[in-house]
């Protein structure tokens, strides 16, 4: 997907809080720095129900500067870094 | 009529009930063996249908796609696909999924259709999708997906029933020759296409209830919280340890007894002579020695098998992940480096699991710094024999202390020796993600976790039988031959090629305050830890008598310093004793230069921590 500008409500998943709603926009996998390649971390995302208008919902964070974070996509729970959750665009 | 060998292949997601299906249709008769190349587990089993047709399973590695980015994932494309060398294709995919959570298994199973095999979508764990109120239109969901669908209840009896029947139907089908696979590795719009394909034929087949499983929030929210998820971990892994070292004892007591008692008996019946010599003491109490561990490992091993299938593994992951990454470890690298404390061996295949090769690395070299169990009786020898059980500021046992110490030393090491292969070695790689699926708690299933505990009982009696066998063998001929000149008045094992061996040894150990006889145990010690034991019980019983040998620890304390035995200790935290560890390095590898830089740096660090050891005793006056 290609790096779209953000409209005010649009965020990456990795900077939200504990506790936050919203609904996957769009996947920007060059805006994570993962030590994955972009093609490689989008079809990982993908793999785990990370697709546009899935709902997400932040349930738990790590002690250590808050991180890892456990999101509820849909029906399943995936734990993920906040690094890798930049490239997920939520609103 | 006498029907042809049916092959299945079990594929899904992780989590997805694959292993417990797989025990549930095969029980005990399983075979578990690697790849050819690969360090791979592969699991098959066989089972009979009602109408009496054989079959084979084999439990593929569970994946998310068949785009093969570690080596099990390209195990199971390979195999579905026919590639796999020295495998046959198979007749039927059973594509199995967690009813509770199709999303991911549904889209697996688009791009698994494009292979073109013939495929029965397994809904597992049905019975909890009902629970929760969870609806699937069956006939729906077959229609749309052009596959047959099938309900199944891996852990209850009877449950697979309808799998079976269905088996038996399609296999009295299947068209011979081969199928035309359209399959290649999807890009991005098609994985997103087939994820959006699967999203819709769900909407259209399964109604969800609106609330998620109300167990799992509430336990997550304890388990996995900031802090008192930390705390509970720390619970569950004292326990464990405790279970490990409290629990076992009885069982070792009465094994050690048992063994001594046969011992007793070989001595009776035979006359003293090189037979029951040999059965006594190289056979009897060599192999004994080890087998005594066999409830330690089936304490440790029925600890991780409940904790993953109840799914607490991933958690522990999760809450692992960014403290273990101030060392430059991986959160996934805290199952392998737990199973290591049993033995470094599964934990060294369990990094399979840790798709990023330097993260990898890294946790299989050091996973032989953790305390195994093959340690434990050397440390306890050493400890009851020479540190005395008083109370330390009133309520802590000097004993359990020391213990306590070993074990942190080995972890400290580990976590110093992590760091550093991240600063200097491995620098260049970048931190790889971190990703996990956490699935919904379930119950454990007995059936399951016995058979995997019995598998792995299994496979160490197996290497006991062996490989400990033959050096125990080995020890007790280098011990007894040649024997002493008639009329000779030293003790026997002075002649013999051990003592030969030890006394050549001994200029380079002494610095660590080793004498020959230790040097002599550390020999078949390098093939199994645990050996030096029964070899310092063979060095000094031979040399002493029979006596001797039943109190190996009470002639250690007659015969070696303080400061000697505290080295032996440090010695154990570090030395790269174990030839089996050693083999799976290069296995897991695939390099002899890994092989070689563990055994060379966990020999300089045994080296280095017993010389220090050593002379800052004597220096205290311990020598």
């Amino acid at each position: 997907m290609t790096d779209t500008t953000d409209t005010p409500s649009h965020m990456p998943l990795g900077l939200a809080q504990r506790g936050f709603t919203g609904v996957i926009q769009h996947l920007a996998a060059n805006r994570a720095g993962s030590a994955l390649s972009d093609v490689e971390l989008e079809s990982r995302l993908i793999e785990l129900g990370f697709v546009e208008g899935a709902r997400v919902e932040i349930l738990h964070e790590g002690l250590v500067g808050r991180d890892p974070i456990a999101v509820r996509v849909d029906s399943i729970t995936i734990a993920v870094r906040r690094r890798e959750a930049m490239a997920i665009i939520v609103a | 009529m006498e029907l042809p060998l049916l092959h299945l292949a079990l594929v899904g997601t992780p989590n997805s009930g694959k292993t417990s299906l797989f025990n549930a249709l095969t029980g005990s008769r399983q075979k578990v063996a690697n790849y050819p190349g690969v360090t791979v587990e592969r699991k098959e089993g066989f089972f009979v249908t009602p109408v009496g047709r054989q079959v084979s399973v084999v439990d593929l590695p569970g994946t998310y796609s068949l785009r093969g980015r570690s080596p099990d994932e390209e195990i199971t494309r390979d195999f579905v696909l026919g590639k796999a060398t020295g495998e046959t294709v198979p007749d039927l995919v059973l594509c199995v999924a967690d009813s509770t959570n199709l999303r991911l298994t549904i889209r697996l199973l688009l791009e698994l259709k494009r292979t073109g095999r013939p495929m029965i979508l397994v809904l597992n764990m049905f019975d909890i999708a009902n629970r929760r109120g969870i609806t699937v239109d069956v006939e729906r969901l077959a229609k749309e997906l052009g596959v047959p669908v099938v309900t199944s209840i891996a852990v209850r009896k009877g449950g697979t029933a309808d799998l079976l029947a269905l088996t038996d139907e399609i296999s009295a089908k299947l068209a011979a020759g081969p199928q035309k696979n359209s399959w290649r590795a999807l890009s991005v719009s098609e994985l997103r296409a087939t994820q959006r394909e699967a999203d819709r034929i769900i909407a259209d087949c399964v109604s969800l209830p609106a609330s998620p499983d109300t167990w799992t929030a509430r336990i997550d929210a304890i388990v996995l919280h900031p802090v008192g998820g930390l705390i509970v971990l720390a619970l569950i892994l004292f326990v464990m340890f405790q279970a490990v070292f409290a629990w076992a004892q009885p069982l070792m007591e009465l094994l050690n007894s048992g063994f001594d008692a046969l011992g007793e008996l070989v001595h009776n019946t035979l006359p003293a002579g090189l037979l029951q010599s040999f059965l006594q003491n190289g056979v009897i109490s060599g192999v004994g020695s080890v087998i005594v561990f066999l409830p330690q490992i089936i304490i440790i091993f029925l600890f991780i098998l409940l904790l993953e299938d109840f799914g607490y593994m991933a958690r522990a992951a999760f809450l692992m992940d960014r403290i273990m990454g101030g060392a430059g470890l991986h959160g996934r690298a805290f199952i392998p480096l737990l199973s290591s404390f049993a033995c470094a061996i599964p934990g060294i295949m369990a990094t399979r699991v840790i798709d990023n090769k330097r993260d990898r690395l890294t946790t299989i070299l050091i996973a032989p710094l953790m305390t195994c169990s093959a340690r434990i009786p050397v440390y306890t020898l050493i400890i009851s024999a020479f540190i005395p059980a008083r109370d330390v500021w009133g309520f802590i046992n000097l004993q359990g202390l020391v213990m306590f110490g070993l074990y942190a030393t080995g972890i400290v090491s580990a976590l110093a020796v992590s760091f550093l292969i991240k600063f200097f070695m491995l620098r260049d790689f970048a931190p790889a993600p971190f990703m996990l699926e956490l699935p919904d708690y379930k119950m454990p299933r007995l059936k399951s976790i016995a058979i995997g505990v019995y598998t792995r009982a299994k496979m160490f009696l197996h290497r006991a039988g062996t490989t400990i066998f033959s050096m125990m063998v080995l020890i007790w001929f280098l011990a007894s031959f040649p024997q002493p000149p008639a009329g000779a008045t030293e003790p026997a094992i002075d002649f013999s090629l051990a003592a030969i061996i030890g006394k050549a040894l001994e200029p380079l150990l002494a610095p660590v305050g080793f004498n020959w006889q230790i040097a002599v145990a550390l020999i078949p010690g390098m093939a199994a830890r645990e050996v030096a034991v029964a070899a310092l019980g063979t060095v000094y019983a031979i040399e002493g008598g029979k006596e001797a040998a039943e109190q190996i620890g009470q002639v250690l304390a007659t015969k070696w310093s303080l400061a000697t035995a505290l080295s032996m200790l440090a010695w154990y935290i570090f030395a790269p004793q174990c030839a089996s560890t050693l083999a799976v390095i290069r296995r897991e590898t695939g390099s002899w230069t890994w092989m070689g830089v563990t055994f060379t740096y966990m020999l300089v660090l045994a080296y280095a921590a017993s010389f220090v050891t050593y002379n800052v005793a004597v220096a205290l006056g311990a020598g």
